[in-house]
């Protein structure tokens, strides 16, 4: 399509269409008046996008206000308890790592293992492009449903009962396709050329993929696997569904002990209706702000360090 | 020469060795991978339609859709299963979200992708990817705490809990999302089509507005709709924020109740299995997935079939 | 006996080969055979099949979904399209190098080391060995002996070119099958790359397609003209440009058309 009958293309329907042609004939105070229009939006799209980084703003402010002070030793170190005064994020700190401990590897595994089939082997089939619309419509789940799912599946079903190991799986399930995604858009900028040579040497398929296609698009995949562990490490809606409880005094010892995280212990102390229970709560999302940014900081790092020249 | 060729016969013969065993199993194993996938969304919908059933043998479908009473978590003289209020009540947060998160998202769009310089850009785009990747838990907190007490300030005789506290921080949360997959439709316009109208003379306002708006159209609304899937899906921060109760209000500052935050009711508090008030979890969850999946389903249909062909 | 003789000095024998991408014919009825320790050039217009007949060759066609071929390619007494066929014992066998230099993103030793690594090689002395073998008949060592930890894909256009070279000499194949190697170079490494060949002849077996009438006048031995998927003529190299028997191939050096 030609630039000019774009444009036209898309007055088509317009009520009046603008007479951009005239433009240059126009007295000057209509040149100033349509100058000055696009001054007042230049000035409100800036505003509407500084929203965002006000509300960041004001949301961060707000946290660190209420919160800073209740971050000491004590916080980390105590269980949770009835008293504000007492309670911590032990328990909740412990579990978190335990569901993304286990979580690591499963996604690891199925999120790459089903992005290296759906590039490198599977045939460009109905059943190929029925798995990838499956996925992407996967991707838009609300995840409380996934919380259903885990309930009904792993817990009842499976017997596993109000687990890390539950917790796991349906923190698994749910990250999967933001894993399948990305890994799929690293593992797809792997240059042909590169597969080619690797074969025309007598490589075989898994030897190309293990040797030439993953080490090259690990980066990407890596950055990918981070971000989908930093949005299960803020889920707490799934969680609450297979019924991972908020008033726990150990920490998990093995992964069929029951558990809390530390989205839901945050949960917890929100509901309370006591103000010193909203200073825990702020106090719990810094430290879980802290997380999400420090691994947020480390795919950037990641992604920095091995985006090379030659890439 | 004869020993030769006869000493290289079958040279190229396939072999059954250990490594080729491997190489056949690998892929029957990703595929497997793949599959759970597809396990997933079977899972999903069995389980949903599998308790619904069973819900709706007991309640009936049509005083569940046309009812206008949702008091499942009462004892069962009282129960009544009339979905519709929480249906309005989800509505009501997602027409508010709408509200804040489709003109500053668009905005933002525009402002990214037509006048931002890369400075701005490279500034910008991080702070809304992080606005993307706070928990949900987080702005329900943030809901509680600062958006509602700021909103009463203004209107003294609201609730702490109402829906435009939580509509709004709603929007908030998907704005990164419009705002990001706005701009990725707008960047696709090449840039002849802009070059064209400028070189008529037109200011930006005009480009964006008159010609690149218009051709990345229909990106921009599949991530509006995107947009409010999200919002329907969204969970921590109605239930921290909006109340539960439900009701059918257009009244903003009414506390309400939405599907999700019923679920999480009904999953945290002490229902037997089995018992009609936790049927009713699968019922209202078959009914949210319904309502995403549908417009996921409309998204991807309105960014394939309008797309703009250049 | 003499033409058993005679037989087995054809290292390739190609017999009513046909290939098909879908339902596109890209090339028709070939009958080709050739002989060890030869150049030989390919050389036709762009979309004549001659890059579809290398592929052909080391199997890479295989690689397009929707490829079909009918005919048989005999290698060592065998069709190389059997069902009972290793394709990567066949590719082991038959090397190639691509058009634009493609070095994997790793150090220059890793790249030559490849091929034996993935036929199973382990030891690090036997696989010095075979580095430093290959970099030499590639006339890459001198330049790179010193940085063989280093990426290869800092290396120049040429080097790299020479590296890929190197990389399929390290699997040790029989013929090695180049696809333009020269399109992407200056003229002062396209002539050290054509000197390569020369060396090379030696020891392999070299198939070569090229745009360039003049390399393929300078380098190869027999030369073979396609066009529109057809083999038009296939004969010494200096007879076919000297004394062309078909008036097609007449047209094509003189420069009628292509």
């Amino acid at each position: 399509m030609s630039a000019e009958k774009a444009i036209v293309h898309h007055q088509r329907g317009k009520p009046t269409p603008p007479d951009l042609s005239l433009v240059e004939k126009r007295e000057s105070s209509h040149f100033g008046f349509r100058r000055w229009k696009n001054r007042c939006a230049h000035a409100i799209f800036l505003l509407s996008t500084m929203v965002g980084v006000f509300v960041l703003g004001a949301l961060l402010w707000d946290v660190v206000e209420e919160g800073w002070a209740w971050v000491t030793p004590d916080f980390f170190n105590n269980f949770a308890s009835r008293l504000p005064e007492q309670a911590g994020i032990k328990a909740a700190f412990w579990g978190t790592l335990w569901v993304i401990g286990l979580t690591i590897p499963l996604t690891f595994i199925l999120g790459i293992g089903t992005a290296i089939y759906l590039e490198e082997y599977a045939r460009k089939n109905r059943f190929t492009r029925f798995i990838q619309l499956n996925i992407s419509n996967l991707a838009g789940v609300p995840s409380i449903v996934f919380g259903i799912l885990g309930l009904t599946l792993f817990v009842r079903l499976a017997g596993l009962g109000k687990t890390v190991v539950a917790g796991s799986l349906t923190m698994t399930l749910l990250i999967l396709p933001i894993v399948i995604v990305a890994a799929r858009e690293a593992i797809s900028s792997v240059p042909n050329n590169l597969r080619f040579a690797s074969f025309a040497m007598g490589a075989t398929q898994w030897q190309t993929i293990r040797r030439v296609v993953l080490p090259y698009s690990m980066p990407g995949i890596l950055t990918g696997v981070i971000l989908a562990l930093s949005r299960a490490i803020g889920e707490t809606a799934p969680l609450l569904m297979i019924g991972a409880v908020s008033f726990i005094a150990f920490t998990p010892g093995y992964a069929l002990d029951a558990f809390t995280v530390m989205p839901i212990q945050i949960y917890n102390w929100v509901s309370q209706p006591q103000a010193e229970f909203q200073h825990l709560a702020a106090a719990g999302i810094l430290i879980l702000l802290a997380m999400l940014l420090s691994m947020n900081a480390f795919a950037v790092f990641l992604r920095n360090r091995f985006a090379r020249k030659d890439r | 020469m004869k020993n030769h060729s006869l000493a290289t016969l079958g040279r190229f013969r396939r072999k059954r060795t250990l490594g080729r065993v491997w190489e056949s199993m690998i892929p029957k194993f990703l595929l497997a991978c793949a599959l759970v996938s597809v396990l997933t969304t079977l899972g999903i919908v069995g389980t949903l339609l599998k308790e619904t059933i069973s819900f709706f043998t007991k309640v009936s479908l049509f005083d569940y859709i046309t009812g206008t009473k949702w008091t499942a978590l009462f004892n069962e003289a009282q129960q009544s299963f009339g979905v519709l209020p929480l249906i309005a009540g989800t509505l009501l947060v997602t027409g508010i979200a709408a509200l804040v998160a489709i003109p500053i998202g668009l905005a933002s769009a525009i402002y990214l992708s037509e006048y931002a310089n890369p400075k701005v850009r490279k500034v910008v785009k991080p702070i809304l990817e992080v606005l993307a990747g706070v928990p949900t838990i987080v702005y329900g907190f943030f809901a509680l705490t600062f958006i509602t007490p700021l909103l009463r300030t203004i209107l003294p005789d609201m609730g702490v809990f109402n829906a435009v506290s939580a509509g709004i921080v709603v929007g908030i949360m998907i704005i990164p999302l419009i705002a990001s997959l706005s701009e990725d439709a707008m960047s696709a316009v090449p840039r002849s089509i802009r070059e064209a109208a400028y070189a008529m003379g037109c200011t930006k306002l005009e480009v964006a507005l008159k010609v690149v708006v218009p051709a990345a159209l229909s990106g921009i609304i599949a991530s509006f709709v995107l947009g409010l899937s999200r919002a329907i899906g969204e969970t921590m921060i109605v239930t921290i924020a909006a109340g539960a109760t439900p009701r059918m209000t257009l009244d903003p500052t009414d506390s309400i109740q939405t599907m999700t935050s019923f679920i999480v009711q009904a999953a945290t508090g002490d229902h037997s299995f089995g018992s009609i008030a936790y049927g009713a979890i699968y019922a209202v969850g078959m009914t949210l997935f319904i309502f995403t999946l549908l417009m996921n389903l409309l998204a991807q249909y309105i960014s394939r079939r309008f797309k703009e062909e250049y | 006996m003499m033409s058993q003789a005679t037989m087995s000095r054809y290292v390739i024998q190609v017999e009513n080969l046909d290939v098909f991408y879908g339902e596109k014919q890209a090339l028709d009825k070939i009958q080709m055979s050739i002989e060890e320790n030869t150049v030989v050039a390919l050389i036709g217009p762009s979309g004549c099949g001659k890059s579809t007949f290398l592929r052909a060759l080391n199997r890479m066609n295989d690689m397009i979904p929707s490829v079909r071929i009918n005919g048989a390619i005999t290698m060592h007494d065998e069709n190389i399209y059997d069902k009972s066929i290793d394709v990567e014992m066949l590719r082991k066998e038959v090397g190639m190098v691509f058009q634009a230099p493609n070095p994997f993103p790793k150090s220059i030793y890793d790249n030559v080391a490849y091929g034996p690594r993935v036929h199973g090689e382990k030891n690090r002395k036997v696989l010095d060995e075979i580095v430093e073998r290959s970099l030499r008949q590639a006339a890459l060592w001198d330049e790179v002996k010193d940085r063989l930890k280093d990426r290869a894909t800092g290396l120049s256009g040429g080097q790299q070119q020479r590296l890929c070279i190197a990389r399929t000499l390290a699997v040790e194949p029989e013929i090695i099958l180049m696809d333009e190697p020269t399109s992407a170079l200056d003229p002062i490494s396209t002539a050290k790359i054509e000197e390569l060949i020369q060396e090379l002849k030696r020891k392999f077996t070299i198939i070569i397609v090229t745009h360039n009438m003049q390399q393929a006048a300078r380098i190869s031995d027999r030369t073979a003209f396609f066009l529109s998927g057809e083999l038009v003529e296939e004969d010494q190299t200096d007879h076919l440009f000297s004394n062309p028997h078909d008036q097609r191939t007449e047209d094509y050096i003189t420069g009628r058309f292509g």
